[in-house]
This record gives C-alpha cells, sequence and structure tokens, in this order.
C-alpha cells in the first residue's frame, strides 16, 4: 500500500524503532503506531495494518519475524506446562506420571500455605482475620468512606483480628503468637509497618530540613544508618542484638520486634521520597504561608505536606510495594510468613518434586496484593492532582 | 525622610543594614511611613527594593539597625514577627497562591487558623472581598484555573482577609501580561482610596503619579532620594534617578 513512501531505516532510524517496539508485547490489538504508518492511510484491515506496520521496512521485518519466532518456541510449552497438561487434582503419583504442572499440590497444601503451624481446626479463625483485614482495606480506599467513623470500623476490626488470632477469651482457645503464620503474618507486618513508617518517615523528612542542627543531624543519622545497611541485618539486630539491651526480665515480642525492624528500615526509605516532594514546593509556597502568619506546623500540615505528598504518590507507593514483598526477610528471624509457609509445603518427600507450582502460586499472591496497590496508586493520584486541571 | 511625622508613624526603618554573605543588600537605610500612607519604591534591578519590603514582614531578617512595626519591634523573637505578620498583608510578584486549595479556602485559611475565625463568618467576609476584587463568580474554582490577572486580584483578597493595617506590594504587576495589569492596578487604587497602607515596589509609573503620596528611589541597597510624585518625576535630585527616569519614560 505505501510501502514505496516508507523511506528507508537509514534515514529514519527513530521511526523504524519506535514502531518496531510498539509492535512487540501484543500484537494485532496495538493501536498502529503514529510512526509506522508515515504517507498512506493506514488500513483497519489486519493485513493491511500489519504490512503498513510491521513489515514496512526491511529492519521491521526481520525484528516481527524474530518476535514470532519466539513466540512461536515460547508460548506453546508454557501453556501446555500450566494448562494442558496439568494435574489439577491428582495424587502425587499421578503428578509424577503427567508432563504438565501439578497443582495438586496447591490444592492438598493450600491450608499450610495460608496459614502456616497455626492449629489445624482453628484455621477458620486466621482466615477470618484476614478477609476482615483485607475487606477493611478495600474500604479505606474508597472515598466516600474517607470519615471518622472508619477509624472507629477500623479499632474495631483490629480489636477482632486480636480477638480471632490470639483467642483466650469468648471460648476461644488461646493461640500464642509463635504459632501464626503465612498470610496473617505477610498481610500484618506489611501493613502495620506502612502504617506506622508513613508518618515517621514525613517527621524524619521534616527533621532532614530542620533549622536546628541537632534534629538534623538525628535525622540524617538515622536515615544514612537505616539505607546503608541491608533489611537482613536490621531484622537480625532487632531480633537478636535489641533484647540484649532491654533490663532482664523484660521481653518483647519476636513480631514485635521484627515489625520494628521492618518498620524503621521503609521509614528511612520513605523519608527520602517524602523529602523529594518537600524539596519541589516552589518557595513562594513557605513565604506565602509566613506572610499570612501561619506558624511552622500549620504552614506544613496546611500547606507544603498536602502538596508534597501529592508529587510523591508513585515513590510513595513503591516504597509501600516493595516493603510488602521485603516481609518475605523476616524467615531469616523465624516467623513464618507466607513464602516461608510455601517453602515448608514443598519439604514433604511425597511432593517435594513439586516445589516450582508451589512458588509460582506464593508469586501469584504476592503479584495480586501488589498489583492492587499499583493500580490504587494510579486512581489516587489521579484523584489528588485533579486540581492541576484546567 | 518623608513628610510623616513619627507620631503617626507605622513603620519605621532606623539604618537598615542586611548582608547576602558578603554582598550588603542594604545600605543604612531608613524610612518613615505614616499611617494611611502610600509608598512606591521603585528602582534598577538589584537595588534592594524587594529585600527592604521583605524585611518589613521578616521573610528576611535584617542584620542591622531597627524596624519597628506598628509599635511593635521585629527581632529574633517569634512572637513579634507573629504579631507583625498579622497585622501586615502580602502581595507578590508570582501571586503564590495555595494551588491544592479553592479559591474560597485560600482567602478562608489563615483567618481561620492564625485568626481562629469561624468558617461560616470568614466565608461570608470572603465573598465580600471577592466581590470587591469583582471575581465572586471564581470562588470554588482552584487558582490554577484562573488567568494572572485573577490569581493576583485573589492574592490581593487572601491578605485583605486578614484585616492588615499594611498592605506590602512586591512588584504585583511584574509577571502579568500586559492586558491584565490594569485590572489589577484599578483594586490596588481602590484600596488606596479606601486608606490603606501601603507599600509598592513597582515599576508602573502611572501608578506611582496617581495614589503615591511619596516616591522611594533606591539604586546599590540605598535610598537615593525620595519625594513627592511632583518632585520625583518632574525636579529629580540626583543624577542617578534622573538617569533611571530616562531609560523607564523614554517609551
Amino acid at each position: 500500500m505505501s510501502k514505496d513512501l516508507s523511506p528507508p531505516p537509514s534515514t529514519v532510524p527513530p521511526a523504524g524503532w519506535a514502531a518496531s517496539y510498539e509492535e512487540e508485547p501484543s500484537q494485532a490489538s496495538t493501536p498502529p503506531s503514529p510512526y509506522g504508518a508515515q504517507g498512506g492511510m493506514t488500513s483497519l484491515k489486519p493485513f493491511g495494518w500489519a504490512k503498513d506496520n510491521l513489515f514496512n521496512t526491511k529492519l521491521n521485518t526481520v525484528l516481527t519475524l524474530a518476535c514470532l519466532a519466539i513466540l512461536w518456541f515460547a508460548v506453546p510449552p508454557v501453556v501446555s506446562w500450566v494448562l494442558l497438561d496439568a494435574t489439577w487434582l491428582g495424587t502425587s503419583e499421578e503428578c509424577r506420571a503427567g508432563a504438565g504442572a501439578c497443582w495438586s499440590i496447591i490444592v492438598v497444601k493450600h491450608r499450610l500455605i495460608f496459614f502456616g503451624t497455626y492449629p489445624y481446626d482453628e484455621q477458620w479463625r486466621p482466615f477470618l482475620a484476614c478477609a476482615l483485614f483485607v475487606a477493611m482495606l478495600g474500604v479505606s480506599g474508597v472515598r466516600a468512606f474517607w470519615r471518622p467513623g472508619l477509624a472507629v470500623a477500623w479499632a474495631l476490626v483490629l480489636v477482632g483480628m486480636g480477638v480471632l488470632m490470639w483467642g483466650g477469651v469468648l471460648g476461644l482457645t488461646h493461640v500464642p503468637n509463635d504459632k501464626w503464620g503465612g498470610l496473617p503474618i505477610t498481610l500484618m507486618l506489611s501493613v502495620f509497618s506502612i502504617t506506622l513508617a508513613f508518618p515517621l518517615s514525613i517527621l524524619l523528612a521534616l527533621g532532614r530540613q530542620s533549622s536546628l542542627p541537632a534534629i538534623r543531624t538525628i535525622c540524617v543519622g538515622f536515615i544514612e544508618l537505616m539505607r546503608g545497611v541491608p533489611l537482613v541485618s536490621v531484622l537480625f539486630m532487632a531480633s537478636v542484638m535489641f533484647p540484649l539491651f532491654l533490663p532482664e526480665g523484660v521481653t518483647i515480642d519476636k513480631l514485635l520486634r521484627a515489625l520494628a525492624g521492618l518498620t524503621l528500615f521503609t521509614a528511612a526509605y520513605l523519608a527520602e521520597a517524602v523529602r523529594g516532594g518537600l524539596q519541589a514546593i516552589p518557595k513562594g509556597q513557605y513565604e506565602a504561608a509566613d506572610a499570612l502568619g501561619l506558624g511552622y506546623w500549620q504552614k506544613t500540615w496546611l500547606i507544603i505536606l498536602p502538596q508534597a505528598l501529592r508529587i510523591v504518590i508513585p515513590p510513595i507507593v513503591n516504597q509501600f510495594i516493595s516493603c510488602f514483598k521485603d516481609t518475605s526477610l523476616v524467615t531469616i528471624v523465624g516467623l513464618y510468613d507466607l513464602l516461608t509457609a510455601a517453602t515448608v509445603a514443598t519439604t514433604d518427600p511425597e511432593w517435594r518434586p513439586f516445589f516450582a507450582e508451589v512458588y509460582v502460586f506464593a508469586g501469584l499472591l504476592f503479584w495480586i496484593f501488589c498489583f492492587s496497590m499499583s493500580r490504587y496508586s494510579q486512581w489516587l493520584e489521579r484523584m489528588a492532582n485533579r486540581y492541576n486541571r484546567r | 525622610m518623608t513628610a510623616a511625622t513619627s507620631a503617626n508613624a507605622i513603620i519605621e526603618l532606623r539604618k537598615v543594614g542586611k548582608w547576602y554573605n558578603s554582598y550588603h543588600a542594604l545600605r543604612d537605610v531608613s524610612l518613615t511611613i505614616g499611617k494611611g500612607e502610600k509608598v512606591v519604591v521603585c528602582g534598577p534591578s538589584g537595588s534592594g527594593k524587594s529585600t527592604m519590603i521583605r524585611c518589613i514582614n521578616r521573610l528576611e531578617a535584617h542584620q542591622t539597625g531597627h524596624i519597628i512595626v506598628n509599635g511593635t519591634e521585629l527581632t529574633d523573637d517569634v512572637k513579634s514577627v507573629e504579631k507583625v505578620r498579622k497585622q501586615v498583608g502580602m502581595v507578590f510578584q508570582n501571586f503564590n497562591l495555595f494551588p491544592h486549595l479553592s479559591v474560597l479556602q485560600n482567602l478562608t485559611l489563615a483567618p481561620i487558623w492564625v485568626r481562629g475565625m469561624a468558617k461560616s463568618e470568614i466565608e461570608d467576609i470572603a465573598m465580600m472581598y471577592l466581590r470587591r476584587v469583582r471575581i465572586p463568580d471564581q470562588a470554588h474554582k482552584f487558582p490554577g484555573q484562573l488567568s494572572g490577572g485573577q490569581q493576583q486580584r485573589v492574592a490581593i483578597a487572601r491578605a485583605l482577609c486578614m484585616r492588615p493595617e499594611i498592605m506590602l506590594f512586591d512588584e504585583p504587576t511584574s509577571a502579568l501580561d500586559p492586558e491584565m495589569v490594569k485590572e489589577v492596578l484599578d483594586v490596588m487604587i481602590e484600596l488606596a482610596n479606601e486608606g490603606m497602607t501601603m507599600v509598592c515596589v513597582t515599576h508602573e509609573m502611572g501608578f506611582a503619579r496617581s495614589v503615591a503620596d511619596s516616591i522611594i528611589f533606591m539604586a546599590e541597597g540605598s535610598i537615593i532620594e525620595s519625594g513627592s510624585p511632583a518632585e520625583f518625576f518632574e525636579n529629580p535630585k540626583s543624577e542617578r534617578t534622573r538617569q533611571f527616569l530616562g531609560q523607564i519614560l523614554e517609551h
């Protein structure tokens, strides 16, 4: 159609590159690239479109064929392993006989993966606690519920979760928290550490900009220390070394110590993201607030933070996601998070060959939570920046 | 330096000096402004006029000399600064409205938080000021949706909502497109006619001529000359002033 009108790749390499880049992820569903259809009408027919966009230059033709070859070799084996040849409800013997994935292990071991070593007959309790927790998180994301009642609801849900998890009241048997494991640990550690780290990070970021040298030094020192040390060491220190400094007889729960380590670590990173936002606020905003007679905290709370935090929603959520995944490191201090519980599920000799399936499943669970956060942050960003619209 | 006697002086600068590191920004600036007086400050860029006006509400701190505003001397004491800022409104070159708040919220924020006024009460007052600057219909828009001239009028209304005794204007029309300068100057002229004490850094000589009680010419951190508009424009005393007027009035 327009083949003769398209310039050769040597004269306009960017167009050729851009077009070949855009066609890669998905084939015909991608809208026609503005670069691809130079000089001619873009045909709506798949064949014409492909000719205009995928085979319009020699380079694009080669790239298109290469991509098709990769797909040809990669997709069928994956599909047959995941779906066609997979064993869904069979025994481990049937799995060994089959060629595909053994999803039976998930079916058999899902209670262990989700709830770890929590007493088997009581596992409805962590299930209910998690369901409440996730529902509450969902509700908290909806703007219509952002009112004082939400705080009350959270208080009730947290108490309810505590009762469910610990028991010891209302006829529930007591389950000490070293028996907890799986999804509740991952969810609670990540959500609580994020919730505690966020306000702390704001204070750290403000402190880092303080005009008082002592406060500035403490904040900079803390942030640089935490950022300079791997999370694993922070968790070790929180778990092993911290109790050494406590007076005789005083013990702090292992879960709480891991939570503290995770919180401090996340706060240091978040503080730097928040500082980026603070620095993006024009000097004139500070001056206008000063000139109106607002005090430091009024200025910070009413003028600076609302603008600064909107700017840094993407890096903040980035850090939230990172923190969520980092909770899997608490395994090194002996806590049973989701990933650790999944690992334990693979140690059963009967099912040992099928560890890949378990990790794929655990990965999927992590992905669902992280992807939800990512989507939510996009909505939040649009909502928070609506004042920028003209 | 001006006609005002220090008996009704509302702003008094005595031998004020300021340095930015080694740069001497203000050199022994002395100035007395009486209640209700309108003073226009002009001069070439870098002459210290903005620095001086910003010292009056301590956006900049002076290092030597004294600044007394409505009986309160500005010192390192936070209380003195707070007290002065409550009485002094300021309008900036770049408006500096709060972009995340609606126009009405921009106006009511400081009265609510600094003066402790009730929301309903200050909203009525804010609407009154928005009518006076002729944009009541924009009350619920965000600043980003307004033109530059409208934004600057909101900024003036915002300052007025704090019921200041003194208004400082730091080049209020310099960032505006030419066709919007007049709408802002008109509001300022009305304000002047109502008896507000005003200190205005501007290059709008027409405004200076018609509104100012006195004009101050600064260069290199010092006040070179001050006097009534008639004296200043018809019979400037210093060579430096004549040169400056020649440059800005030749078009």
